[in-house]
């Protein structure tokens, strides 16, 4: 029970000091705005910790974090195996594939209204519906190994993109293209020099929304079949034999790689569309 | 009306696509069939084949929708091999989660527009969580949940809820923070409380923000409540039906399980978008 006061009592701590720095002068900083997060995260590890041990919370049901920390420590390298079966052969593969086929595809039917009033329908419905469900049907189609998790996630991944991708490149002004028109510029010098970049937010929106949905893709297609290594195949065996840390270990693996990759796009997305108003400081 | 004829178009492509691929997958199968039979095949009979088969690797989609006919219209609700039954158990579970998400995002989006401490601190990890695979620790509640002796509908709908509640949270505080400055003042002099400046104005005006969230909530509580019925091995609901039918080779029951998921899915988000059109004309938001 002393455990579980001390946790209360840090939480109650934590609160009066994140409180604090929100109401102080320094709050719009980038320091609070770094710290006030920190805080909250790490009080929500302490809480649990100290939640777990104190009641005595059995590991089956959940595991403390410094029980989690000390399995990714401990299994480096299964964890280093399963991250490069799942994130870098299956999801990051499949990302490249979808995103680009998706790009392609949008620039091909952007010379036809026809199709596009046609596919832009067709395409958000489909972006809506549960894509993940075609999983069991690809793993039966390319074999268990990384090869249909890359085809869910090119599945998965390529309307969302395509819708973007079609809607940024109606997003030029007839005044941008009439100056186009006095240059004498050709159909692929206007593509190229104007509407292409000018669809880049809208390009990369869809590509930040993908990143999420290949890496869901990649794990949830493991659940159908797949070898005996990779993130989502790790979690469901693990579940199995109750072995919770390995699966808490696994989904931070999953989460920072999430993060990173999100962070990755994010900052190419920055360096490629500085001009646009939203990355305006 | 204009709009139609190219929707049609595209389908009817696809349509015509669906077959042409559903005769060159199953090809290979009919004609490994006819050699070990001993027969030649013409071309002609070897495409009448990879359309009538017992378990293809792509059913044609006459295939697909005799199945769902014979699934959903010819079987009583009540039958386990229903469809409908099992699409059921699914919308269930979606709903619940879906409400209960909805509801828990929408009290914290409330909170972390009121309390500057609590936006500064939950608001980085909420849209930090929107990076993660959070469907990933599906299989972990289903089976964590279960063994504390909760089973049934409500594991299930604590993925959709947890996977709806996130975009309601975002959306949310987007959307009650929307009024700009001079509307807040206007309530100011007017010495509104801020309880009554949540429910005249900043309710009000999140209305649109609301509808857009809550659409990518309900797609996303479906998908939860599917993936969620995996880990409980093939028992009942669409993604059972989907296990199962990985499991067995029945590709026809599937496709039909796929269909289904995306008939509902469609139904419900429209049947949002259908709300947020009357709501919003109602309140004179309409675009």
């Amino acid at each position: 029970m002393i455990l579980v006061g001390l946790a209360l009592l840090f939480w109650a701590g934590a609160w009066w000091l994140n409180a604090r720095i929100a109401a102080s002068r320094h709050a719009g900083g980038r320091a609070a705005r770094l710290a006030v997060p920190a805080i909250f995260g790490i009080t929500i590890l302490v809480v649990w910790e100290g939640l777990v041990r104190g009641l005595e919370v059995p590991g089956v049901i959940l595991p403390p974090p410094s029980a989690i920390a000390a399995r990714i420590g401990g299994s480096l390298d299964i964890l280093w195996v399963d991250f490069v079966q799942t994130f870098v052969k299956g999801a990051l593969s499949g990302y490249a594939m979808g995103c680009g086929a998706a790009v392609l595809v949008a620039v091909l039917i952007d010379r036809s209204p026809f199709l596009q009033r046609g596919l832009l329908p067709v395409g958000n419905f489909i972006a809506a519906l549960p894509i993940i469900g075609t999983a069991p049907i690809l793993v039966m189609w390319f074999g268990f190994d990384w090869q249909s998790k890359a085809a869910v996630v090119v599945v998965m991944v390529f309307f969302p993109v395509l819708v973007n991708t079609v809607q940024g490149l109606a997003d030029t002004s007839a005044m941008q293209r009439d100056l186009m028109k006095t240059w004498s510029a050709s159909y692929w010098q206007t593509l190229l020099k104007l509407r292409l970049p000018a669809a880049m937010p809208f390009i990369f929106n869809g590509l930040k929304i993908a990143t999420t949905l290949a890496l869901i893709g990649a794990i949830v297609a493991e659940f159908f079949g797949s070898p005996i290594k990779g993130m989502g195949f790790r979690i469901s065996t693990e579940v199995g034999r109750l072995s919770l840390d390995m699966v808490w270990a696994e989904i931070a693996v999953a989460a920072l790689a999430g993060s990173a990759f999100y962070g990755a796009v994010a900052a190419v997305e920055k360096g490629v569309t500085f001009w646009h108003p939203s990355q305006r400081r | 009306m204009k709009g139609v004829l190219p929707i049609v178009t595209i389908v009817a492509a696809i349509l015509a696509l669906w077959y042409a691929a559903a005769v060159g997958m199953n090809a290979a199968w009919t004609r490994d069939q006819a050699v070990r039979a001993g027969v030649e095949l013409s071309l002609a009979e070897v495409v009448a084949d990879t359309l009538h088969q017992e378990r293809p690797k792509l059913p044609a989609p006459h295939q697909v929708a005799a199945e769902l006919w014979d699934t959903t219209v010819a079987k009583k609700i009540t039958s386990k091999r229903s469809l409908v039954y099992h699409a059921g158990i699914t919308l269930s579970a979606t709903l619940l989660g879906f409400a209960i998400g909805t509801a828990a995002g929408i009290a914290l989006a409330i909170g972390i527009v009121h309390n500057r401490a609590m936006d500064m601190s939950v608001m980085p990890w909420a849209i930090a969580s929107q990076t993660i695979p959070i469907l990933a620790i599906a299989p972990m509640i289903i089976v964590v949940l279960n063994s504390v002796g909760v089973q049934g509908l409500l594991p299930k709908a604590f993925i959709s809820a947890y996977l709806s509640f996130f975009p309601v949270v975002v959306g949310m505080v987007k959307g009650l923070r929307s009024p700009d400055a001079m509307q807040l003042d206007l309530l100011k002099t007017y010495n509104a409380s801020s309880v009554q400046t949540l429910w005249k104005l900043r309710w009000p005006s999140s209305m649109p923000y609301l509808f857009a969230s809550l659409k990518v909530g309900m797609a996303a509580s479906l998908v939860g409540a599917i993936v969620g019925e995996l880990p409980t091995g093939a028992v009942r609901g669409l993604g059972a039906r989907l296990l199962a039918g990985s499991y067995y080779g029945q590709t026809v029951q599937i496709w039909s399980a796929l269909i289904g998921a995306a008939v509902l899915a469609a139904a419900l988000v429209g049947l949002i978008g259908l709300a947020q059109r009357i709501t919003l004309r109602r309140m004179g938001m309409a675009r």
